[in-house]
């Protein structure tokens, strides 16, 4: 695994010299991440990478994991469901559930390091242990928790409350709470397998494998099949761009087959896209992320038409690629995207048809868009400011009050 | 305040900032509401909105660089209002606060004379952040001309930023500090005006850099001429 110094060449000397520094403040802070998944999702993904970078500055950063039931884990994916808004009902049994499983974990972990760094809902309940331990506590909330359905945030509150300070990733998935809270956006890792830069022929091989040729345009969008991701309104924008320039379009997605909805979407789509041959519907396994990068590498323009979006990290991942992209204003993209400067925001099928058409006829605007969209994730959307975050948000739990301190 | 030349009055150490974003749960949705809340948040709320930019949108520059020029053009749509306050010059100023008034005062001459106002879509609002930063030092220590062109090179943009921007600004040292060094300590009266009258709000920081080597470069190379 790619070690700091590999990412000098990427951010330059001096961010890797802060990173050190800030390193040496924390230098034998004990800090325990606690989640809830060794593998998969977004926030094991980081973790894995952000530990050993950590511990290479010295910060003494530990990673454990809570155990639980299924009846724990379905609960806590109906909390996740309504802290996004999807009406529920949470009642004592559930409580029950949730104190239980919250007990086991307690008598289970060693919770005295100096940090405890919980992600998401799911361990959350772990706090109960500060009071006996006087250590400090982090929060860091990776969903839109602005708008749940009646009842979840209630359930979830007086848990929150408890914690020294909590964590958002842009500012509109916040709510007001009796803590400080602070903005630390997520980020891609610039030398991990999606986004490592690739040879010609790894690209031309990928393309190979899924039968695509690389004679005219690419417009691809990559998500999941589900709905909010409007898989079947980028066929529509696709098919008006087309009509005024040669293009052809990738959909490429991942995990259909273990989600019944996500089947049901990709059946939608596949019906849409029919027999146009200029149309390629992709279905990958999730661990699919050479395949990814070079289809991303491949792209003429990239698509993220999603309605409604967490963060929307696949856009840092195209923009990252250089490559000019067009996406819904929602969720975290307008933080991605400045509107005709590091991208494309629409609203409408039509829009985004309109924007397709302009970028394939426009390539040295399309090309500037792309190269300012990467500066933009250079600075702002790496692994390593994401890292350095962290450890100002350690450092802020011993200096809070000071608008300005002097390290 | 610490002293900029802890080690010995001559040599200057590079210093970086690193902020930390925190929320302060006010959104506005509206000019009125906007106004309100930038009469009354702490002064670093301000400067976060006006100097965030910088760093983040820094391909944007010689674009606005304040969020509050950028809030009203781009989602309220009030252009001409978004004109007047990316043209409030931020180098006339010594101060947050007297920065604050200067931008309050265009909104409010904007509100009084306008009856209808703009509401920003459901999810645009303005979200009104703050900046706590923390103030490193590099390690990197110069005390000649040929030393400090190498710093510039080395140190990331931040700490540029931190010496032109934090320094005048928010510290309210009344100059930045690269001026102040070079004239004080180095005698170099000319380069150190020629850096105070660079505008770093209208650069990108990238080409900050490379403007102050340049200006660096320049002066080392008539110094050689002038030794030759």
């Amino acid at each position: 695994m790619a070690g700091l110094e590999e990412y000098t060449p990427i951010v330059g000397e001096g961010v890797i010299a802060e990173l050190r520094l800030l390193g040496e403040r924390l230098s034998g802070k004990r800090v325990l991440n606690i989640n809830s998944t060794r593998v998969g999702g977004g926030v094991a993904e980081i973790l894995n990478r952000l530990i050993p970078l950590l511990r290479e500055v010295g910060v003494d950063a530990r990673w454990e994991v809570i155990r639980g039931t299924q009846e724990f884990f379905d609960l806590t994916k109906r909390m996740h469901n309504a802290l996004h808004g999807k009406p529920d009902t949470f009642t004592a049994q559930d409580r029950e559930i949730y104190n239980q499983a919250t007990e086991e974990n307690l008598s289970a972990l060693d919770l005295s390091s100096d940090i405890v760094f919980v992600h998401d809902p799911q361990p959350a309940g772990l706090v109960r242990a500060r009071r006996d331990l006087g250590n400090k506590w982090i929060w860091r909330c990776h969903i839109d928790v602005s708008a749940p359905a009646p009842g979840a945030w209630e359930f979830i509150a007086p848990t929150v409350e408890k914690y020294d300070l909590a964590v958002f990733s842009a500012p509109q998935f916040s709510r007001e709470l009796p803590l400080p809270e602070v903005l630390i956006a997520p980020s891609i890792d610039p030398l991990s397998d999606k986004n490592r830069e690739l040879r010609e022929s790894e690209v031309e091989e990928v393309l190979q494998r899924i039968g695509v040729r690389s004679d005219k345009p690419i417009v691809t969008q990559v998500s999941r099949f589900d709905r909010f991701k409007d898989p079947v309104g980028v066929i529509d924008a696709f098919r008006l761009a087309r009509e005024r320039v040669d293009c052809q379009l990738i959909l490429v997605g991942g995990g259909a087959t273990d989600d019944p909805e996500g089947a049901q979407v990709l059946k939608e789509v596949r019906d849409r896209a029919a027999d146009d041959a200029d149309i390629h519907v992709v279905d990958l396994p999730p661990t699919s992320n050479i395949e990814i990068n070079a289809i991303q590498r491949a792209s003429t323009v990239v698509i993220q038409k999603s309605l409604k979006e967490g963060f929307g990290l696949t856009v840092s991942e195209a923009l990252w690629k250089g490559k000019p992209v067009i996406a819904g204003a929602v969720g975290g993209i307008p933080l991605q995207i400045t509107h005709k400067y590091s991208g494309i925001l629409t609203h409408t099928v039509e829009g985004t048809a309109f924007w397709i058409k302009m970028l394939l006829s426009a390539p040295e605007f399309a090309a500037r868009l792309g190269e300012n969209g990467r500066e933009h994730v250079r600075n702002n959307f790496l692994l390593t400011r994401h890292m350095r975050d962290y450890m100002l948000g350690f450092l802020y739990l011993d200096t809070a009050g000071d608008s300005v301190v002097e390290l | 305040m610490a002293s900029i030349a802890e080690h010995s009055p001559d040599q200057f150490e590079f210093r970086s900032l690193l902020n930390l974003t925190l929320l302060t749960g006010l959104r506005a949705r509206d000019l009125a509401e906007l106004v309100q809340h930038m009469r009354t948040v702490p002064g670093a709320v301000i400067y976060h909105h006006t100097h965030h930019f910088l760093v983040q949108h820094q391909y944007l520059s010689p674009e606005p660089p304040n969020d509050f020029a950028y809030w009203v053009s781009n989602i309220l749509l009030e252009e001409r209002l978004g004109e007047e306050l990316a043209a409030v010059d931020v180098l006339r100023f010594s101060t947050v606060r007297d920065l604050r008034n200067a931008l309050v005062q265009v909104i409010q001459g904007f509100l009084d004379r306008s009856s209808n106002l703009r509401t920003a879509p459901p999810g645009e609002e303005f979200h009104f952040m703050q900046s706590v930063s923390y103030v490193i030092p590099t390690g990197i220590r110069v005390t000649n001309l040929a030393e400090f062109h190498e710093g510039l090179e080395r140190v990331s943009l931040r700490s540029i930023g931190y010496h032109m921007f934090d320094a005048r600004l928010r510290l309210e040292r009344g100059d930045n500090d690269f001026s102040r060094w070079l004239d004080q300590s180095l005698g170099e009266h000319s380069l150190a005006e020629a850096f105070r009258k660079i505008d770093p709000y209208t650069y990108t920081q990238e080409g900050l850099r490379r403007r102050l080597l340049n200006l660096v470069g320049q002066r080392m190379k008539e110094q050689g001429s002038g030794r030759a």
